[in-house]
């Protein structure tokens, strides 16, 4: 459902993107892993159509992010990195707004979306006074609002305390069945009680793409090991390319 | 137009979530009366609101800009352009979206002004026609000066500098055929462009309007104007979604 091709992006000198290709199929969930500045944030972002890749393109549900870009802002759920939502907003009138443009019936819809993820109690409140976790959720909760077939999540559980993180990722499982997922993360635990699959970036490239325990198998050691072996002092071209 | 409509009423009420449009209102709606007191509009013996649409230009070219200057700069600072843009939406609705709902406060504010019209109702019996051109005029003004500040707002993402060009733009397209600047102009430039400068400027079509004739290029100067500056805030949002 999501198919990446040779996506490129630079902002200045800085390549940021650099030739990244894999693809995801439904009920897949895919941890897209990588160090900070690695291009994971930025691949997103082209993927939910908000920057356009300087060469290179996706297909995400079927639809080309360039070509028919409002199409794939239709299909697509997206949680931005820092939850950004309008601050003066309640979290009731946000979600009554992201109803709005998406079409839906709003009354029934945030309920049920509020109650999954757990901001019943806060939906009267500014989404500015919230804190960092529920924010999030109230992030989460507009990405879900219109049952999309892809979710794009940038760290879903970042700032999160270690309850509201469970009964994340436990939503993330129920919805993986129906669903083409990508979430990325610094929490490798994470990535081994919910993903699937995984595809490590350093500096714009692809190191790696395979699942959990294919990358236990082939590299020794545990998924964090594995993290520090690939992404510090190793050759490029030890395991360089696009996969 | 779906996503017109949805922006433009987010936007709306995000003037009545926060105490700015009350401030715009209340502001306004003073120093409209007090200017228009203080010129002398009983010693002038007429009942005429010629004197309270004089002042307009010079409360506009202050809280046009105070208005506009959050449209797009308060979007690009909370990263919640991010949000706005991975919405099914474009960026020519999201443009015209907010360019309304700021001109819808103005519009208020210029109906919450029926006191005057009253008033000069109740001193004598004033002429329809320069009161319909008045607010017409002012309505338009208004809304060069929101176009001018919704371009400016989004070209950076600090509401401060946002204000202080918009109201150094608007202040040039007002100032640039007075007396003063005229003579100084001419010294330095050929005489077309002079006469170039003089097309241009809001004050001498604003007057025009005053005095009670509607004329089509009149309006038609300004509708160009307004489009002009949101086609170019328009292109700034395509080109540069991301700060």
């Amino acid at each position: 459902m999501i198919e990446v091709k040779e996506l490129r992006k630079r902002f200045g000198s800085i390549v940021a993107v650099d030739d990244v290709s894999f693809s995801v199929g439904k009920g897949d969930v895919l941890g897209f892993l990588g160090p900070n500045g690695a291009g994971k944030s930025t691949t997103m972002k082209m993927l939910s159509c908000f920057l356009s890749p300087d060469s290179g393109t996706a297909k995400v549900a079927g639809f080309d992010i360039i070509k028919e870009s409002i199409a794939v802002r239709k299909e697509l759920g997206y949680l931005a990195e820092n939850a950004p939502a309008y601050e003066e907003m309640t979290a009731e009138s946000f979600l009554g707004f992201i109803c709005d443009v998406r079409k839906i019936k709003a009354r029934d819809t945030i309920e049920r979306v509020a109650n999954k993820c757990s901001i019943e109690n806060v939906l009267h409140q500014q989404i500015g006074t919230l804190s960092k976790g529920y924010r999030r959720r109230v992030g989460l909760a507009q990405a879900l609002i219109h049952d999309p077939s892809v979710l794009i999540l940038d760290e879903p559980t970042d700032g999160l305390d270690p309850n509201q993180k469970y009964e994340v990722r436990n939503l993330i499982t129920e919805l993986s069945a129906e669903k083409c997922i990508v979430i990325s993360t610094h929490i490798l635990e994470e990535v081994d009680a919910i993903c699937n699959r995984i595809v490590l970036i350093d500096k714009g490239q692809v190191l790696e793409d395979s699942t959990p325990d294919e990358m236990r198998k082939t590299h020794g050691g545990n998924l964090t090991e594995i993290f520090r072996k690939l992404t510090t002092g190793q050759s490029k071209n030890a395991v360089g390319g696009a996969a | 137009m779906n996503g017109f409509l949805s922006v433009f009423k987010r936007e709306l009420k995000g003037y009545f979530f926060t105490p700015i449009a009350y401030v715009f209102l209340v502001i306004f709606l003073n120093f409209a009366g007090i200017m228009t007191f203080k010129d002398g509009f009983f010693e002038a013996g007429q009942a005429s609101l010629y004197i309270f649409f004089i002042n307009m230009p010079l409360l506009f070219i202050f809280l046009a800009p105070a208005i506009a200057m959050r449209l797009w700069a308060e979007e690009r600072k909370s990263d919640s352009i991010e949000l706005l843009f991975t919405l099914p939406l474009t960026s020519v609705q999201a443009v015209l979206g907010k360019f309304f709902a700021a001109w819808t406060v103005v519009l208020l504010a210029l109906i919450l002004t029926f006191p005057m019209v009253i008033t000069v109702y109740q001193l004598g019996n004033p002429d329809l026609g320069p009161i319909i051109s008045g607010y017409l005029g002012s309505f338009l003004l208004a809304g060069a000066f929101l176009a001018i500040g919704s371009f400016f707002s989004s070209i950076t993402k600090n509401q401060v500098i946002a204000f202080v060009l918009s109201i150094v733009g608007c202040g040039t397209l007002l100032f640039i055929a007075s007396p003063s600047v005229m003579f100084r102009l001419a010294n330095y430039f050929p005489k077309s462009l002079v006469y170039i400068a003089e097309w241009f400027s809001l004050q001498s079509r604003f007057e025009s309007l005053l005095r009670g004739v509607i004329e089509v290029r009149d309006i038609a100067f300004f509708l160009i104007l307004i489009a002009g500056w949101l086609w170019a805030n328009i292109m700034v949002i395509k080109e540069r979604k991301a700060a």
